[in-house]
């Protein structure tokens, strides 16, 4: 065993190198924002490169939770409730769209398949300006639910193409059994597919949340009172207000980053075979 | 219409299924897509557009919006600012991302390790990592700048010399955009069957030969519609220009969906902002029809 591994290390010696240097780089800004995050403002304005903070301190989160009666928790309760608003109506739109679009043929099957790829090119910078006008007439401007709405579409075209890999893959026999056996078309697409399919499921719910948590320039346009800002628009004018406040900066920018990390280490598995399950079977 | 009747009958459950999203998807993508060419012909701006007690009072210019932007040089100089921008990018996420995706293929103890940290640019939110980089590139206390000088060579400034800003956020997005490519190139490549390397070696082919024969050509189709899909995402990406540079210094990092996003919410032009948003939209039709074209014609040949 051990002189296999000696052996393996010898002939790929580059190839680590290599891929070790590719992670630091990787990681690289993650960690640099961490370790200011745990800076004093002394260290952070210092010439010197400090890797880890010489003195760590927890007071650039302190500031950033007690700062104006703690409007730091009012974002992150809007960016939760948003993103799981999101993730609740993508998956609802999501798996039917694409039950439909694996099971049935019918007139207009291609050209809704073609549809779902070809909103992916519509640029948001088009859309924004009648969305915005749109939600300006129909009072959804510094809502919650406009929000909502315009990120489970962003979302919806991948989600799409995604499910409908894994739901092609369910053999269509366990579902004609289920028929013969009494249960409606409903009844089959509730009982069977969907549990069958829960790693498809994860990866739509994964990517409907992080397509709401991580969003900006929606967020930006459409909510200007600031209780109701979303966390990475709270955390903007942060910038503007603190001018070069980094290390306040820093200590937010962990906070909304831990979530999605914490997900992403569960469904980065399923993220990488729904990708290619999806796109190897169009 | 009878036969309308009988085709909604046989297909009922389909659209039943299809329905909610169909729904959605017209209401905010395929009704703001007409009122937004609509818009781009009229002189719509923060004074004329209406509110709750004044009525609108906009009016149709016809062609007037693209006529002032396509005889402007400012224009010219963004699009061209933008296809370097969308080059250059998608070059290194291709070149370095099928690289990576290359080297993760082989068998080996830790690989698992390295595809997650590889994946860690992806999964950090893009206003993250878009802060992160702006405070890397910070000219007094900037990590970049403070290794440069440890070093014993000069400072760069970063933000505020235009071709190094163009650099600058060049370099975030490339690291930004390299997982995706690897990860469809890496699933890409596991679909190659084994065998066909085992008769390579076979029939005596080296290494080299064997990437140029069995890996490339079949790795073709993943890989333009792979590169295609980058393209459009590049160059429709706002979130690091608009939060790395802000277009800045000058305009000189600008591309065109943050200029359009600068007309709209900056100058309260909205006509001229949806003007904008047009030509993008023209721009990535004609480029993937020519795209595709092209890629036909070669099928033919070969």
């Amino acid at each position: 065993m051990k002189t296999n591994n000696a052996f393996t290390w010898k002939r790929l010696w580059g190839t680590h190198v290599i891929l070790i240097l590719a992670s630091l780089i990787s990681i690289f800004p993650l960690l640099w924002i961490i370790s200011t995050s745990f800076k004093p403002a002394a260290e952070v304005f210092d010439s010197q490169i400090h890797f880890i903070p010489v003195t760590p301190t927890l007071g650039n989160y302190r500031v950033l939770f007690t700062m104006k009666h703690n409007i730091f928790f009012n974002w992150l309760g809007n960016s939760a409730l948003i993103a799981v608003s999101t993730t609740l109506l993508g998956l609802f739109l999501a798996t039917t769209a694409a039950y439909a679009l694996s099971r049935f043929r019918f007139p207009g099957h291609r050209a809704s398949l073609f549809t779902f790829l070809l909103i992916q090119m519509f640029p948001g910078a088009l859309l924004i300006v009648p969305l915005y006008q749109l939600m300006r007439a129909y009072g959804l401007l510094n809502s919650w639910f406009g929000l909502v709405l315009a990120y489970a579409t962003t979302a919806l075209p991948f989600c799409v193409w995604m499910l409908k890999g894994f739901f092609d893959t369910i053999p269509l026999e366990i579902e004609e059994a289920a028929r013969v056996d009494g249960l409606s078309p409903f009844g089959s697409f509730y009982r069977i597919v969907l549990p069958l399919s829960l790693p498809g499921l994860a990866v739509t719910a994964f990517y409907s949340f992080i397509t709401a948590w991580n969003e900006f320039m929606y967020a930006m346009t459409f909510m200007s009172k600031e209780k109701l800002y979303t966390l990475p628009v709270g955390m903007g004018t942060f910038v503007n207000q603190f001018q070069s406040d980094w290390q306040y900066l820093a200590a937010g920018a962990v906070m909304i980053t831990i979530p999605v990390i914490v997900f992403f280490f569960f469904a980065q598995r399923y993220l990488v075979s729904g990708l290619t399950a999806g796109g190897t079977k169009g | 219409m009878n036969g309308l009747g009988k085709s909604w009958r046989r297909h009922r459950m389909a659209y039943l299924f299809l329905t909610p999203a169909l729904v959605v998807l017209a209401i905010l993508v395929f009704y703001p897509l007409v009122k937004g060419i609509l818009l781009s012909m009229t002189d719509m701006n923060q004074y004329n557009m209406g509110t709750k007690f004044l009525k609108a009072s906009y009016h149709f210019i016809g062609l007037g919006n693209y006529r002032t932007i396509l005889t402007s040089p400012e224009f010219w100089q963004i699009t061209k600012q933008t296809i370097i921008w969308t080059f250059v990018n998608v070059f290194f996420h291709f070149s370095i991302g099928l690289f990576l995706a290359l080297l993760l293929n082989r068998q080996f103890r830790g690989r698992t390790v390295y595809r997650i940290l590889l994946l860690v640019p992806w999964a950090v939110p893009s206003f993250v990592s878009a802060f992160a980089w702006k405070w890397m590139f910070n000219y007094d206390y900037g990590f970049i700048n403070l290794a440069l000088t440890k070093l014993g060579l000069q400072p760069i400034p970063w933000l505020s010399h235009p071709t190094w800003a163009m650099v600058a956020v060049i370099l975030t997005n490339v690291w930004l955009g390299i997982p995706f490519m690897m990860v469809t190139m890496l699933g890409g490549l596991q679909s190659i069957p084994k065998d066909l390397y085992e008769a390579a070696v076979v029939d005596g082919a080296n290494r080299w030969q064997q990437f140029w024969r069995i890996t490339l050509p079949l790795l073709r189709s993943v890989a333009l519609t792979a590169t295609l899909l980058g393209v459009i995402w590049t160059f429709n990406m706002f979130n690091i220009i608009f939060l790395v540079t802000g277009g800045g210094p000058v305009h000189s990092t600008e591309i065109l969906v943050t200029y359009s996003y600068l007309q709209a919410f900056g100058e309260w032009k909205f006509g001229m902002a949806s003007a904008y948003g047009v030509i993008i939209l023209s721009f990535l039709v004609v480029f993937s029809s020519v795209y595709y074209r092209a890629l036909h014609q070669e099928e033919k040949v070969f």
